[in-house]
């Protein structure tokens, strides 16, 4: 597949798509994911009952790539159960790096298959596994923001601190 | 006639396709002078400088030296004591932070720096600012992204030390008026430092006529290799400065325990220099010298103008900053719609053109202008109309892939 089919046939439509753009009431789990490289930022949150994961929905900016992921992942999971949500996951990062490859593995994710053609652009592939690697952090029972990259130093209040993550004036 | 013959990276490929390269304002493509005169200087010249009595090493020194020289007239310098030579901007702007800023800002005082600065202008005085219980004070531009007299006149005051700006900004593209800022910062006693990483590519830069204090430039801006660059300071404040780092060659004497420095620019430039990168500092400043500046100027501002005539007319792409040609220099930040720009780039890149997205370093500008981030296109000597035709065609495939327009 290329770039185009990839944009034309997915990506567009659901980067645009509201229904799972949403905070959710009562969440059990909520992270945020960010790029700092390139600025996507995604707030996942979710509602687990009995191991179910009765609702989900998220809140961010990003690319279209990002924000489909995200909204692809989310439709897979409503409904799902815990573990099921932690073998799309598997499926997911394994099609992304080619390490799965059959067709009957690849359509367990639905429409979210289609992400399969970001290897073609591998400068993008960080937008498109984000909201998964959030939801997996999520799951472990992390929570706040998830920064792949840097950690800041959020000591407002105090005139001046520096330290090996960060600085903070004020 | 196109320059593009002397940048092999440029040429096509096996397959006739051909980069259009937009990027120049992250980094720049090397002509083959440069090329060359790197490879000459590992083939016949290579030894440590200063550092041997035998004939290769005076020849390496003399490369060592007449580069600065040949940086000095670049930047119109009094003297080629006054350039330090650097690994690029960032290390330039953090040794004039270090040095100067730590020992002459104190408690009280005031930094101005511009909200549109590089972060590399910008972290290591909030650190200086920090460290020192100083103030850090900003300067904001109007609506068309221009910095106005009064506001330059109001920010600085009699308690401002240090002024540090870009003279073109890398998202905004705009030439400030460094003129003023220099006559107010010297009323009040204060050192200007310039950021000259976006200027020395596209305008000729002359730190005497514009009287500052320091300046910084990174070669791979200017074609040359990434890895050299420039601190240009005035001799009697680089005199008065403690060292930025130490050991090997800044110093006079050495005993156990007492050290004598060596004189500027030494005294800024520890250890084993990148004297290969020089000479193709130097080689670059030569091949844009030989161009001349008048054919760079007329080249740049004859593509900016058709760009920003070209990009004016799709009704969904904003421009950041004022959007005439006048006063603008080598680079033009958009959006289109509300297209994410990495989706763009994406899209341009599969079109084999090369513009950058992001926040470009310069998150506080992203904040200011309520952004995330944005697209950048940027020129360079070896750019022509073709480039830009390719680019606004660019601008219509990412329309119709993302749907917008009709
Ligand atoms: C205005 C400006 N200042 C500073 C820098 C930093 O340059 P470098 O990364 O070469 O140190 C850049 C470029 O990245 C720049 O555009």
């Amino acid at each position: 597949m290329d770039l185009k089919s990839l944009y034309t046939q997915i990506i567009t439509e659901n980067s645009r798509a509201t229904h799972n753009r949403h905070p959710v009431i009562g969440a059990t789990n909520s992270l945020e994911g960010i790029n700092p490289s390139c600025g996507d930022d995604i707030t996942l949150q979710f509602k687990v009952e009995n191991d179910i994961i009765v609702d989900a929905g998220f809140i961010g900016t990003g690319c279209a790539i990002s924000q489909a992921s995200a909204s692809l992942m989310i439709d897979l999971i409503k409904g799902k159960s815990v573990d099921e949500a932690k073998h799309y996951i598997d499926i997911f990062f394994g099609m992304i790096k080619g390490e799965i490859k059959e067709d009957e593995v690849i359509d367990e994710l639905e429409d979210a298959a289609a992400l399969q053609g970001i290897a073609v652009v591998p400068a993008r592939v960080k937008c498109a596994v984000l909201s998964w690697h959030t939801l997996e952090e999520a799951l472990e029972g992390k929570s706040g923001v998830s920064d792949h990259e840097a950690s800041e130093n959020d000591d407002a209040g105090s005139s001046y601190e520096e330290d090996g993550d960060g600085l903070s004036l004020n | 006639m196109s320059l593009m013959s002397d940048f092999p990276i440029l040429g096509a490929d096996e397959n006739g396709k051909r980069l259009v390269y937009l990027d120049n304002a992250a980094t720049t493509q090397h002509p083959l002078q440069v090329l060359d005169a790197v490879r000459n200087y590992y083939t016949c010249d290579n030894a440590n400088p200063h550092r041997g009595v035998y004939e290769l090493a005076r020849k390496a020194t003399d490369i060592h030296e007449q580069a600065r020289a040949t940086v000095a007239r670049f930047l119109n310098a009094s003297r080629p004591e006054e350039i330090i030579f650097t690994q690029n901007t960032t290390e330039a702007l953090n040794l004039v932070a270090s040095s100067y800023g730590m020992k002459y800002v104190g408690e009280g005082d005031e930094i101005v720096i511009s909200v549109s600065e590089h972060h590399s202008n910008l972290v290591p005085w909030q650190r200086v600012a920090g460290a020192r219980k100083a103030k850090l004070k900003y300067l904001y531009p109007g609506e068309d992204g221009r910095y106005t007299g009064e506001a330059i006149n109001e920010i600085i005051t009699e308690k401002t030390k240090v002024v540090a700006i870009a003279q073109v900004s890398n998202v905004l593209g705009l030439v400030n008026p460094i003129d003023k800022v220099v006559r107010r910062a010297h009323e009040v006693g204060a050192v200007v430092v310039l950021d000259c990483a976006q200027s020395t590519p596209h305008m000729k830069v002359d730190v005497q006529a514009l009287d500052v204090d320091f300046a910084a430039f990174s070669g791979h801006k200017i074609y040359a290799p990434m890895g050299t660059g420039a601190l240009y300071g005035r001799y009697d404040l680089l005199e008065k400065m403690p060292p930025y780092m130490s050991g090997g060659d800044m110093i006079n004497q050495v005993h156990e325990y007492k050290t004598t420095f060596a004189k500027p620019p030494r005294k800024f430039e520890a250890g084993t220099r990148n004297v290969g990168g020089e000479a193709g500092l130097a080689a670059a400043i030569d091949y844009i010298e030989s161009i001349g500046w008048e054919t760079i100027e007329s080249t740049e501002d004859r593509l900016m103008k058709l760009a920003l005539d070209g990009m004016r007319e799709f009704p969904e792409v904003k421009i950041y900053g004022d959007d005439s040609s006048a006063g603008r220099k080598g680079v033009i930040s958009f959006n289109i719609g509300d297209v994410h720009p990495h989706d763009v780039a994406s899209i341009m890149d599969a079109n084999g053109v090369a513009i950058r997205a992001g926040h470009h370093c310069a998150q506080p500008l992203m904040d200011f202008l309520k952004i995330n981030s944005c697209c950048r296109v940027s020129f360079a000597l070896y750019n022509t109309e073709d480039d830009v035709k390719i680019f606004l065609d660019s601008i219509m495939k990412v329309r119709s892939w993302m749907g917008l327009g009709s």
